[in-house]
């Protein structure tokens, strides 16, 4: 009897584990299956090349939402990278535990603040003074997001970077600066460049901090001063409007969206397997 | 290049070294002592790892440190080239005098530079062969842009690794064997001229046709510098060393040419350690 429940206990935990992993499975290849079937029907040429039209025209593209994310995606990794990059190095070398606990847990707490808070903290420090929204502003919030995963990354791999180098640097009579700058930092390259990678990535399909910040624009804007218009927004624009080949677009939208990370990452893989690769010789 | 004393070091440095062979456990060695120890404690916070160690290391000798693990023989040499500065909580007390000059009160990168070494694992950094022979020369500037093809030969040569490698110096040295990334640290070592070279259990991770390798190449570069290698193999002491010390406990028990210690040791406890009833 005991051991007729304990199998049947068994098979159903089983049975349960398993289902769960494959619902997980699922939800990746549901959401792209799906995307691939809306948006493959939409992206046409014009789709990197044309304007938005007003709803009623059929046809247009979103290529200043490619270029505006590029252009915001880029301001963030320019603003956040070497803030985050720097105070990594500084978490992983040269602070005391105290203080290294400190700024980890600060930019724990960072990463997990959500994202439309960050929206509205850029509006204010940036958008009211300026007076209008502006690619800055989207960088600006963008770039507080890319700071803690750069940080994170950074010191992750810096601390993997084995004793036995640091001390033949220091032996060879290089000063600690000299050791991490000369040894640490490119023995841990491609794993921070990796972390940069994934995090820039995550960040450029982040809507909620644009909507404050660069807003929307259904032209090309200039510079980096003018609302600027970005996948993303565009994406969450044209879903919500009530106009059919709107919708059309913003399929067309998050499939090029997916297409960018998913390059990303595998781009990202790629460097940290060549790394692994030539570091073993 | 050149070993000439740097200005920070230069205020009692003679040609010859101005400390004679006093202590009576030190043997007489030709050129008097380059390394001195007076009375060095060490302490892992409030654990000592070193009690009252006082020892001389002739020129252009080689002295084996032995004894069993845990015995503070690795400590040692670690203090002589201050890399256990870098460990939180140590403290060492006591003198350590190099050419006249406390070492534990000069600039640590130019000691470094002039006293070199080799660790138990082989070390290469993730560069190529050139880049790790070249990496001590120009962290230290010590040779033109121009020049330092000619150092990594000469240093390759000197660690009997140049023919080996010399088709392929821009590959990873993590494609060498690790017999050859360890003669490697040791071309790297050297490429800086230092004037003591120090080697803790430089070949335990290798086999026995890398470690005579190892050990051919030591006694070939010791009428260049002065060698102080950490064993745990007490043939290897026998084969390559003019001086052996035996450490116990974190003292130093017995000082003495090499075939004194082996043969008529004056301790129980290094006869006890030589023959095998410990360690």
């Amino acid at each position: 009897m005991l051991r007729l429940w304990r199998s049947s206990l068994n098979n159903v935990m089983l049975t349960l584990t398993g289902v769960c992993a494959v619902v997980t499975a699922s939800a990746l290849f549901l959401i792209l299956g799906y995307l691939l079937w809306n948006g493959g029907k939409s992206l046409d040429w014009n789709f990197f090349t044309k304007l938005p039209l007003s709803p009623g025209d059929l046809g247009g593209g979103m290529a200043n939402a490619i270029i505006g994310s590029a252009k915001i995606v880029a301001l963030a990794a320019l603003l956040g990278v070497p803030v985050g990059f720097i105070s990594g190095v500084f978490l992983a070398e040269f602070s005391n535990k105290g203080m290294a606990d400190f700024i980890r847990y600060t930019a724990d707490l960072l990463n997990g603040v959500p994202s439309i808070v960050i929206g509205i903290f850029a509006w204010t420090i940036i958008v009211v003074p300026m007076r209008h929204f502006s690619a800055w502003a989207g960088g600006f919030a963008l770039s507080l997001m890319v700071i803690p995963v750069t940080l994170r990354a950074t010191e992750q791999f810096l601390t993997q970077v084995p004793l036995s180098l640091r001390e033949g640097a220091l032996a060879l009579g290089a000063s600690k600066w000299k050791s991490v700058a000369t040894v640490v930092i490119p023995a841990a390259r491609t794993g921070v460049l990796t972390g940069i990678i994934l995090g820039v990535a995550r960040v450029s399909g982040e809507t909620a901090p644009l909507l404050f910040t660069a807003l929307n624009n259904q032209f090309w804007s200039k510079g980096f001063n003018e609302p600027t218009a970005s996948l993303p927004v565009m994406i969450y624009t044209h879903a919500i409007s009530p106009y059919e080949d709107w919708h059309r677009q913003a399929w067309a939208a998050g499939l090029v969206l997916l297409g960018l990370v998913l390059v990303a990452n595998i781009a990202a893989r790629m460097v940290l397997a060549r790394g692994a690769a030539a570091q073993r010789g | 290049m050149g070993t000439s004393p740097q200005p920070g070091l230069s205020t009692t440095v003679k040609t010859e070294p101005d400390v004679t062979q006093s202590t009576p456990s030190t043997p007489a060695a030709p050129t008097g002592p380059k390394l001195r120890a007076s009375n060095v404690d060490f302490f892992y916070g409030k654990f000592q790892a070193l009690h009252n160690i006082s020892i001389e290391f002739p020129e252009n000798q080689i002295t084996a440190l032995i004894g069993p693990s845990g015995c503070g023989k690795s400590t040692f040499l670690r203090t002589l080239n201050r890399i256990n500065d870098t460990i939180r909580g140590s403290r060492v007390t006591g003198e350590v005098v190099m050419d006249g000059t406390n070492i534990l009160q000069v600039d640590v990168t130019e000691l470094r530079r002039r006293v070199g070494m080799v660790f138990q694992r082989p070390n290469p950094f993730p560069k190529s062969i050139f880049d790790n022979i070249a990496y001590g020369v120009r962290i230290n500037g010590l040779a033109r842009r121009s020049e330092i093809a000619e150092v990594v030969e000469r240093s390759l040569r000197r660690a009997a690794l140049w023919d080996e490698v010399k088709d392929k110096l821009q590959k990873s040295a993590y494609a060498l064997s690790g017999g050859q990334q360890q003669r490697l640290c040791i071309a790297r070592a050297l490429a800086v001229d230092p004037e003591v070279l120090l080697l803790d259990e430089p070949c335990s991770a290798l086999d026995p046709i890398a470690t005579s390798k190892i050990e051919e190449l030591l006694l070939a570069i010791k009428d260049q510098c002065t060698l102080i290698i950490v064993t745990h193999n007490m043939q290897q002491a026998a084969r390559v060393a003019d001086l052996t010390g035996f450490f116990l406990l974190g003292k130093l028990i017995e000082f003495n040419k090499t075939d004194i210690i082996f043969k008529t040791p004056a301790k129980k406890e290094t006869e006890d350690y030589i023959t095998g009833r410990f360690g």
